[in-house]
């Protein structure tokens, strides 16, 4: 196989690692309004994700960075082409990240209440954001001889990108849910299933409009494979969470996810950003991609460093596999 | 339209923002935790509670700063991309790597270990949860390694070629790239000023308590560690940026030049470094000056005979080669920063050996100007690294890749000034909140003191830690 092809599929599995990972702990950061009554309640659900957010986020990083090394042209022109999109999305994570950190640093109501806010917007814009940027790339963007963005924020912020924006941000909720009702234990448990029961309810509704809308507008064979996966996933995921199989519904939730990820690159494969104005313009594999020498050295890292990753990871999932309890929260020091 | 309002110096100016902010960060971080892993050593060893005092007065301060330096690095990766993609076409090819490198070796790494070390104390084993802090150091110190390697190519290209149908360098030779000579003297040297910074503050911190006569028990070994770390890194910055002047001068002599404001060439004794210069305001004619005979000479060949090339005869050399254009730095700029950069770095080391002396056998200072000498350790060894990277930075102007790119040619030729301004109004506004919340958490972190830990146990005589939990 050609090492940009396999790139291609590489970069896909990257940020299919971000948004099954990073996907569950956004939804864990917007439904802190929505679950947590009191104090002990919400320092709960920051310590179910606690340990783990920080190598979640990662994963975008090693995403973008992957882009960059293995696709110049293309990270060029999406990043500077939705600027202004993903200039939300890094403020949204710097007052996200820092209120991690800061929101235990003192005691008054009103400091923690400002940084459950920061935390809360903080997850749901990129949640939303993430969703529109991928459908406007698997759509197609105006682009110039120079593969330059020529179109402006308005066009970027079009029917179908809004309506995958609002399926990824509904998604990562309900995944978001189910975590908490596998992580958690009580009362609030009990709320996280129910969360998660409507929310993902009205999420069969608006992804499958949506993996509908892509499919009959761009979809290719093995589009249709990966969207019946994540559909089927999808709704597995939502029965299993009904009949309180939360570990089922979690795993499901997370292929779902994936698939749908998978899903959109598949659409897009062999184009990385096609031209919505004229074809020649379109970055492809081909015309987007490294050097064969860059290639094959990045090839060799990503072959011995990506297992290494996924084991420790893995380990400290393990780690920290069981459930945070309120009595746990109100006994331990900050 | 206002000169002001231009997408490549409002970029400029956010590059320039952001980097210095998240490098305020990166060395605290890359010294403290190592502190906490050296500290959390002694306590594995001997179960001492002021070891493990210690460990969480440090890593508390540690961990504040730690959320910054990643929350404001996603910001570094993405704007080559929004801000400069013509930069990004250019080089991704070569630079891209060392990005990529660092994220799968690094940055993961560090991620995952912090985590476990924050909610591991009572979860795993106490030599396992050891582990996990030196694995975070360790993963901080790597991803040094890859970024200062990327902006090595970005002063000296090397393991490169240019491919012309594609317009781009592309990677020929990673193990260039990796052991480019500026990267392995600048490496060694921003590691030891990184242990300058973390040793500033573990002295600022100490010097704060002791001038008030309390945890004298934990601070006086905390104050002995720092000001110990302060003079072996300081030396070992020097020597290393020693090492990095020679390349430098090798690589990059207009940079050189433009450090010492040397416009005609020249040698020998005339190789005078000047420590203090006063000139007209547009820097052309020199009215006052302290000179050291041929130290220029030395800094720049390590001979006394040396030659160091002029500002006014690269710029007739680089024209020749490159074409018209202006080919200096702003000199003042790299004159001045370049000064403060190793007078605050020599400072330092005098001020450490200074407060050696005056604590040596256990001596507890009665003095107020020795503490609050001390107390500004930090804020200053900040500095100095700060400008030092100013310095870098500026002295390679007019080039974003030294030789290959210019600046002015790297920007995004589709994003707006509208939107740039708006982006670097956001990140100005963002930064300056956070910095104001970022350093009353700090001082509040370093006046509480050292946390307390549970009495030792009867049997093994060890203190064992809490849980700790957000």
């Amino acid at each position: 196989m050609d090492l940009s092809v396999l790139w291609f599929w590489i970069v896909a599995f990257l940020f299919v690692g971000y948004f099954v990972l990073d996907g569950f702990d956004f939804g864990v950061g917007m439904s802190l309004p929505l679950l947590g009554r009191d104090e002990t309640d919400r320092r709960v659900l920051i310590n179910t994700i606690g340990p783990v957010w920080d190598l979640n986020e990662t994963w975008v990083i090693v995403a973008g960075a992957s882009l960059f090394a293995a696709f110049p042209e293309w990270y060029a022109t999406l990043f500077s082409g939705f600027y202004l999109p993903l200039l939300l999305i890094l403020l949204a994570l710097i007052a996200r990240g820092v209120s991690f950190e800061y929101r235990h640093q003192r005691p008054e109501a009103a400091w923690k209440r400002r940084f459950d806010g920061m935390i809360t917007v903080g997850s749901a814009l990129p949640a939303l954001l993430w969703g529109v940027a991928f459908a406007n790339i698997v759509q197609g963007v105006p682009l110039d001889a120079g593969h330059n963005y020529t179109g402006t924020l308005v066009d970027l912020l079009n029917p179908y990108a809004l309506l995958g924006g609002v399926t990824t941000l509904l998604l990562f909720l309900t995944h978001g849910a189910v975590f908490v009702s596998l992580k958690t234990e009580g009362e609030l448990r009990h709320r996280a299933r129910h969360l998660a029961t409507r929310a993902g309810a009205v999420t069969i509704v608006i992804a499958t409009a949506f993996l509908l809308w892509t499919g009959l507008a761009f979809g290719t064979p093995w589009f249709w494979v990966f969207a019946l996966v994540a559909a089927a996933a999808l709704i597995g995921g939502w029965l299993a969470n009904t009949r309180s199989a939360e570990r089922t519904a979690f795993t499901l939730l997370a292929i779902t996810v994936a698939a749908a990820v998978l899903a959109l690159f598949s659409a897009l494969f062999p184009e990385v950003m096609p031209a919505s104005n004229d074809p020649a313009n379109s970055l492809t594999i081909a015309n987007a991609s490294s050097s064969t020498y860059t290639l094959t050295v990045m090839s060799w890292t990503a072959l011995i460093f990506l297992p290494l990753v996924l084991a420790y990871q893995g380990w400290t999932y393990w780690v920290f596999r069981k459930r945070v309890t309120r009595a746990s929260i109100d006994a331990a020091a900050h | 339209m206002n000169e002001l309002l231009d997408p490549l110096l409002l970029s400029r100016w956010q590059f320039g923002l952001t980097t210095v902010y998240h490098f305020l960060f990166v060395p605290l971080t890359i010294g403290l935790a190592s502190t906490a892993a050296v500290f959390q050593t002694a306590w594995y060893r001997t179960g001492r509670a002021e070891y493990l005092r210690i460990t969480r007065f440090f890593g508390s301060i540690f961990l504040i700063n730690f959320a910054m330096g990643v929350v404001t690095g996603i910001v570094q990766e993405f704007q080559f991309g929004m801000n400069w993609s013509e930069y990004s076409r250019f080089v991704g090819d070569v630079f891209g790597a060392p990005l990529a490198l660092e994220g799968l070796l690094a940055f993961f790494f560090e991620a995952t270990f912090i985590g476990l070390w924050i909610f591991g104390w009572d979860k795993l084993p106490r030599g396992l949860h050891l582990a996990t802090i030196w694995a975070t150091a360790i993963g901080s110190i790597m991803s040094a390694y890859f970024i200062i390697a990327a902006n090595a190519f970005m002063q000296n290209p090397v393991g490169y070629e240019m491919n012309a149908e594609k317009g781009r360098a592309e990677l020929v030779d990673i193990w260039a790239l990796l052991t480019n000579p500026v990267a392995l003297a600048a490496f060694p040297h921003t590691i030891a000023a990184s242990f300058m910074v973390a040793a500033g503050l573990i002295i600022s911190a100490a010097a704060w308590h002791l001038a008030r006569n309390q945890h004298l028990d934990t601070m006086r070994t905390a104050l002995k560690f720092g000001l110990w770390t302060m003079v072996v890194a300081g030396a070992l910055t020097t020597i290393f940026g020693d090492q990095l002047s020679l390349a430098m001068v090798a690589t990059q002599p207009m940079k050189m030049a433009a450090a010492e404001a040397t416009y005609d060439t020249v040698c020998a004794a005339d190789a005078s470094f000047s420590l203090f210069t006063l000139g007209t305001p547009d820097g052309s004619t020199e009215l006052f000056s302290i000179r050291v005979p041929y130290l220029l000479s030395f800094l720049s060949t390590h001979t006394f005979d040396g030659c160091v090339e002029g500002i006014n005869d690269l710029q007739a050399d680089y024209t020749e080669l490159y074409g018209p254009g202006d080919y200096a730095p702003i000199i003042w700029i790299t004159y001045w920063a370049f000064r403060w950069m190793i007078g605050l770095g020599l400072l330092h080391v005098f001020i450490a050996v200074v407060g050696l002396w005056v604590t040596r056998g256990g001596r507890t200072p009665k003095q107020p100007w020795v503490w609050r000498v001390a107390i500004w350790s930090f804020p200053l060894s900040l500095a100095a690294m700060i400008v030092g990277w100013v310095f870098t930075e500026m002295g390679r102007q007019p080039w974003i890749v030294f030789s290959l790119l210019p600046t002015e040619s790297a920007v995004s030729p589709n994003v707006s000034v509208l939107e740039v301004l708006i982006s670097l109004v956001a990140f100005t506004l963002i930064y300056g909140a956070l910095a104001i919340v970022e350093v009353r958490l700090v001082i509040r972190a370093i006046r509480s003191g050292p946390p307390e830990v549970g009495e030792p146990d009867p049997e093994t005589g060890r203190v064992e830690p809490a849980t700790t939990v957000y």
